[in-house]
């Protein structure tokens, strides 16, 4: 069995248009992110980098997930999975993106 | 020579737009923020080129927006930009989080449901941004589910003045059906420790402190669509409009009824007098006549667009009870628009420009006071406030 490198890994993240506009960014972001990699991590950094997206994933205090976005990963949704949970194989290495989709709703 | 920024929140984005004083040809700037939720701009007197915006969505939640060169350019108070160093600590500039804390805050209650249950309180958009009156870095806030926040910092941190939430009262406020808002902040021009606010449906309130403690101004309203027509509270206070240059005399559009204070709002009386309809959203003073009022009647609680089709702004030079229509420019046929409680404004330039927004998306501008208007725009999305700043 091996141990988690400390060595920070790249993710990607792919971020819905409106967020990709406040953060002034293309479709795609890649980010430093130490094993294990997780939600909770992966958006650690991505607020980090970005902080004018603090608030606008996950809620300000509580840090939970905004209802109307989703997580998916690897074809898969995470979105109700711990975001302690380590993320598959292929995200932590940034073959596979983690997307943030917001829900298809209003006009 | 004077020119005008008129500041228009929308649905989809925010609008700027401009014209020297003729107001006769105009520039439209935007949409800034598109896509997003614009529910109001407004600029300081202090410093006319720093203007605060509250940007919200269903999705990503609420954020506040800050211009320090009159609406070119944007940023998040207290975020850097992406491509500039890494802030720390975070920007706290879209954090709305209630007061509950010993020293100056107030226990986290419920308040009333549609269905009558009690239903905690939840923050959920600014509707409402006001800057002080002597300071450009301080600015209030009127957020659902109601309560008053103030930043002294340029919009980077924000405290709520818990008093008002926590006023005794608040268990038995409910929402209206936009929402428990709070959307109408007046600052007194005379007396800085004087705010007026209010709220849907929970009515008008004071502070004479700072935002310490409050009272319940509502003393001769008259709700018949509430269980004692006379309460407290409980009152779906629409607007209320205030000429800076007289303090203390408030003009009220309540869901139904046009009402008038003379003193600070510790009593009111209607003036509603020959209007078509006294139900309506939106109201306002002119500049220089305190006694001439601007509302847009709208036909019904359950029908939100003007009697008749015809947009009309009826004005009152007598402080109320006598209402003319002003009809020059506005559509007289098939208008089924709706007029809300933030999209109506006043330049001060001598003659005084009164302007409105629609739901349907025009910008509505009259330069003589309300005798002739001409649109500024006509297609935006729905307009959710307009703001007008005078500039030398």
């Amino acid at each position: 069995m091996s141990l988690p490198s400390l060595t920070p890994l790249t993710v990607r993240v792919i971020l819905p248009y409106h967020l990709r506009k406040l953060a002034h960014v293309g479709a795609e972001v890649a980010l430093q992110v130490v094993e294990p990699v997780t939600i909770r991590r992966v958006l650690d950094a991505l607020e980090a980098a970005y902080p004018m997206l603090r608030g606008t994933i996950r809620e300000y205090e509580t840090g939970e997930r905004r209802p109307f976005l989703r997580f998916f990963a690897c074809a898969e949704d995470w979105s109700l999975e711990s975001v302690d949970a380590s993320l598959p194989r292929a995200v932590a290495e940034g073959k596979e993106p983690l997307l943030v989709i917001g829900a298809i709703a209003g006009g | 020579m004077s020119h005008i920024r008129v500041l228009v929140g929308t649905r989809k984005g925010a609008f700027i737009l401009t014209s020297d004083g003729k107001r006769r040809d105009w520039k439209v700037s935007g949409p800034h923020f598109a896509g997003w939720e614009i529910y109001h701009m407004k600029g300081s007197q202090v410093d006319p080129n720093r203007i605060y915006a509250s940007q919200t969505s269903g999705w990503f939640g609420q954020l506040i927006q800050c211009s320090a060169d009159g609406g070119n350019t944007w940023e998040q108070p207290g975020v850097k930009p992406a491509d500039g160093p890494p802030a720390w600590p975070p920007a706290k500039s879209n954090r709305f989080l209630y007061d509950v804390s010993p020293e100056t805050g107030k226990p986290l209650t419920t308040h009333q449901w549609y269905d009558g249950t009690q239903h905690p309180w939840e923050f959920k958009r600014v509707w409402h941004l006001e800057p002080s009156l002597g300071d450009a870095e301080t600015v209030y806030a009127g957020v659902e589910d109601a309560a008053l926040f103030r930043s002294t910092d340029g919009g980077k941190n924000w405290h709520e003045l818990a008093g008002l939430r926590g006023h005794g009262t608040g268990p038995a406020w409910q929402p209206g059906a936009g929402g428990m808002c709070l959307h109408t902040i007046i600052l007194d021009t005379a007396n800085p420790d004087r705010i007026y606010i209010a709220i849907s449906a929970a009515g008008a309130f004071r502070t004479d402190d700072g935002g310490v403690t409050w009272k319940p101004i509502n003393k001769g309203l008259v709700s018949n669509t509430i269980p004692n027509p006379t309460a407290e509270i409980g009152h779906c206070v629409h607007h209320i409009a205030m000429n800076p240059s007289r303090p203390g005399v408030l003009f009220m559009q309540k869901h139904w009824d046009v009402m008038r204070s003379d003193d600070a709002g510790d009593s009111w009386h209607e003036v509603s007098g020959n209007l078509p309809t006294d139900f309506g959203f939106a109201i306002d003073v002119h500049a220089h006549e305190p006694e001439t009022l601007y509302v847009v009647p709208i036909k019904s609680d359950s029908e939100h667009f003007p009697i008749e089709g015809k947009l009309r702004v009826y004005r009152s030079k007598t402080g109320g009870h006598e209402w003319e229509p002003l009809t020059k420019g506005l559509p007289q046929q098939n208008c089924y628009v709706n007029v809300l409680r933030d999209a109506m404004a006043v330049d001060s330039l001598d003659r005084c420009g009164v302007y409105f927004g629609t739901t349907g998306g025009q910008v509505y501008c009259s330069p003589d006071s309300g005798d002739n208007w001409q649109p500024i725009v006509h297609d935006l999305p729905a307009v959710l406030s307009v703001e007008v700043q005078t500039l030398a």
